[in-house]
């Protein structure tokens, strides 16, 4: 159990994290969701005690985490797998924070074994590729076989392998009971590991809801329709209560009508079509936008035809048509 | 790279043994041995630290025998002469010590240090208790091995001395010790930069640089401050025999305390930011 109560922190006049309050759960794997900057990284050292907080408290089984007895059977980090020394073997390096906390020097070889290094526990860390470090810090984390793990961000750069392995590791372990706080950037990764989400933008946070919740919230339904008529759809289109978006192509989305009515409707009025489809807002966006503001919540309609490469149009949340 | 992708959380061995006291200043002490004595660069400083002090302190003794008896007279210190090397020594010390903080910041390894003890204090203090060790051991075998050989060469015209003779093993123990307060000099300094080239830098400044420079000062200046040079300061508890002249210098253990307190006050300073700044 993490429990932050309004905590900030400041760098100068930056404010990298602003009056954030949650809590993550025990049993589940808790997804710590934001843009790069958004200060997911900040807030995990926050809790950490490798910064201190501006303002605000963080607590870890309801004690400031500096006040543990032992940290890492009770918290095991990933922050950053290069966080090592390496010049270290991987088995020395697991050896010296093994034992800081008087754990027994056969969990490290235990670890390794989990992780699958031990064939080059003798190796310096320095040589290791990045999935190879990624799995000695996670060997790093599981040593003290704690109650809650925080990964961040720990799938980047890695290949599919590799993200998978992680995913499964994260799932067995909230399993297993423990809890697991996971940052990412990425909203398609939470979709597939996540049972609750934290969005934060900015340093606010602006979702706290299981992902069922997040997606119901936020997977608008839209049609993208394209027509030689456009001003006469249009208000065709208003009239029987939908909202209209531009999108740069020419074409433009509605939102708050089915493709059947909106298809009606144009036979009705005799009005030609050209394109007639049901998009599927793509969640990825609604993070995005959902991001892009940490006060103004309401989604832009403007589309710019960029994508976010998942083939689905951009969902309008509202309908105000800038 | 073994390619499993079996659940390591499920088959994880549970560690179930009750916890025993608290994560604590002798897990932190055993950890920082282990730490030290894992990187290679440990080694190579201090084979260099020996290698070196003994290399000069004999060269230095084998130029004294060279010009024979001309050195003989109350100023020649034989014990002085074999720990020659202790002025370069101190400089190979200085960069153990900056190392042995720097490494953690310059590798990020301080924030998986950081996470695993939350408490800086113990950290800090099982760092610099297990550097200090292993720099004082070092340094008690160079300036014994040191003593020797010189005294070995200085034999051949009759100028070497005995370990029981007045003020020599004070002497001999007081290279070690000096090469230790050095090391401890730089680790404060390495606390308190994070920067391995900026506190081996400000080390050599404080310990060699320094003591060049004095010399440029008008003389007048000269009697007051010389004295406390850092390097003037340590540098009597390895001498047997009081400086001749003018300026005059403090008594080996004043001095020797002088420059402790010189090595203490880097590494207050390096603790108060430690324990004050974000990681």
């Amino acid at each position: 159990m993490i429990e932050a109560m309004s905590l900030t922190k400041r760098y100068g006049d930056k404010v990298a994290v602003d009056d954030l309050s949650f809590s993550v759960e025990p049993g589940k794997i808790t997804g710590f969701l934001g843009p790069n900057g958004a200060g997911k990284t900040t807030t995990m050292r926050l809790i950490l005690g490798l910064d201190r907080p501006t303002k605000g408290t963080v607590t870890v089984h309801g004690k400031d985490f500096r006040r543990l007895a032992h940290p890492m059977r009770e918290v095991g980090a990933l922050l950053d797998a290069k966080a090592v020394h390496g010049g270290r073997s991987a088995y020395n390096h697991l050896l010296c924070l093994a034992q800081t906390n008087n754990l027994p020097a056969r969990r490290v070889g235990e670890v390794l074994e989990l992780v699958g290094l031990t064939e080059v526990a003798k190796k310096r860390s320095k040589g290791f590729s990045l999935g190879m470090g990624q799995r000695l810090g996670i060997a790093g984390a599981l040593l003290g076989d704690p109650a809650i793990l925080m990964f961040d961000e720990p799938v980047n750069g890695l290949d599919p392998e590799g993200i998978l392995w992680i995913r499964n590791l994260m799932k067995a372990l909230a399993a297993e009971g423990r809890t697991v706080f996971v940052s990412s950037h990425l909203m398609s990764e939470m979709e597939n590991t996540a049972d609750h989400l934290l969005v934060i933008g900015r340093g606010r946070l602006i979702a706290d809801c299981t992902v069922a919740e997040f997606i119901a919230r936020n997977s608008v339904q839209t049609v993208r329709v394209r027509t030689p008529q456009a001003d006469a759809l249009r208000s065709a289109v208003a009239l029987a209560g939908g909202h209209v978006a531009d999108a740069a192509d020419g074409s433009f989305v509605v939102q708050g009508l089915a493709p059947d009515q909106i298809g009606d409707l144009a036979f009705e009025r005799g009005i030609r079509l050209h394109e007639l489809a049901q998009a599927h807002a793509s969640l990825e966006q609604a993070f995005m936008e959902l991001t892009a503001s940490s006060v103004e919540f309401h989604a832009h309609a403007d589309i710019d035809g960029s994508g976010s490469g998942t083939g689905a149009a951009q969902p309008v949340t509202t309908g105000e048509v800038l | 790279m073994a390619t499993t992708t079996q659940l390591p959380g499920s088959s994880a061995p549970a560690l179930r043994s009750a916890p025993s006291g608290r994560a604590g200043f002798l897990g932190a002490l055993r950890s920082e041995f282990t730490k030290i004595r894992s990187v290679r660069s440990t080694y190579w400083t201090l084979i260099a630290l020996v290698v070196v002090t003994i290399g000069i302190g004999a060269l230095a003794c084998v130029g004294a025998v060279s010009r024979g008896s001309d050195v003989r007279g109350p100023g020649f210190d034989a014990t002085q002469r074999s720990l020659a090397g202790l002025i370069l020594g101190q400089l190979i010390i200085t960069v153990l010590g900056a190392l042995t903080v720097t490494s953690e910041y310059s590798t990020g390894m301080i924030r998986t240090s950081l996470t695993v003890q939350p408490r800086r204090g113990t950290l800090l203090a099982a760092k610099g208790v297990v550097f200090t060790l292993v720099s004082l051991v070092t340094g008690l075998v160079a300036s014994f091995v040191s003593f020797f050989i010189g005294q070995a060469i200085l034999s051949s015209k009759h100028l070497d001395v005995s370990l029981g003779d007045p003020n020599v093993l004070r002497a001999v123990i007081g290279g070690g010790l000096f090469l230790a307060v050095c090391g401890m000099l730089a680790f404060g300094l390495g606390t308190l930069l994070r920067h391995t080239a900026g506190a081996i830098t400000a080390s050599i400044g404080l310990l060699f640089v320094l003591f060049v420079l004095i010399n440029f000062l008008p003389s007048s200046w000269q009697n007051h401050v010389d004295k406390w040079i850092p390097f003037n300061a340590g540098s009597q508890i390895w001498s047997t025999v009081a400086p001749q002249g003018n300026p005059p210098m403090f008594s080996p253990w004043t001095g020797f305390a002088v420059f402790t307190a010189y090595a203490v006050i880097a590494i207050a300073a390096g603790a108060f930011v430690f324990l004050k700044r974000d990681a």
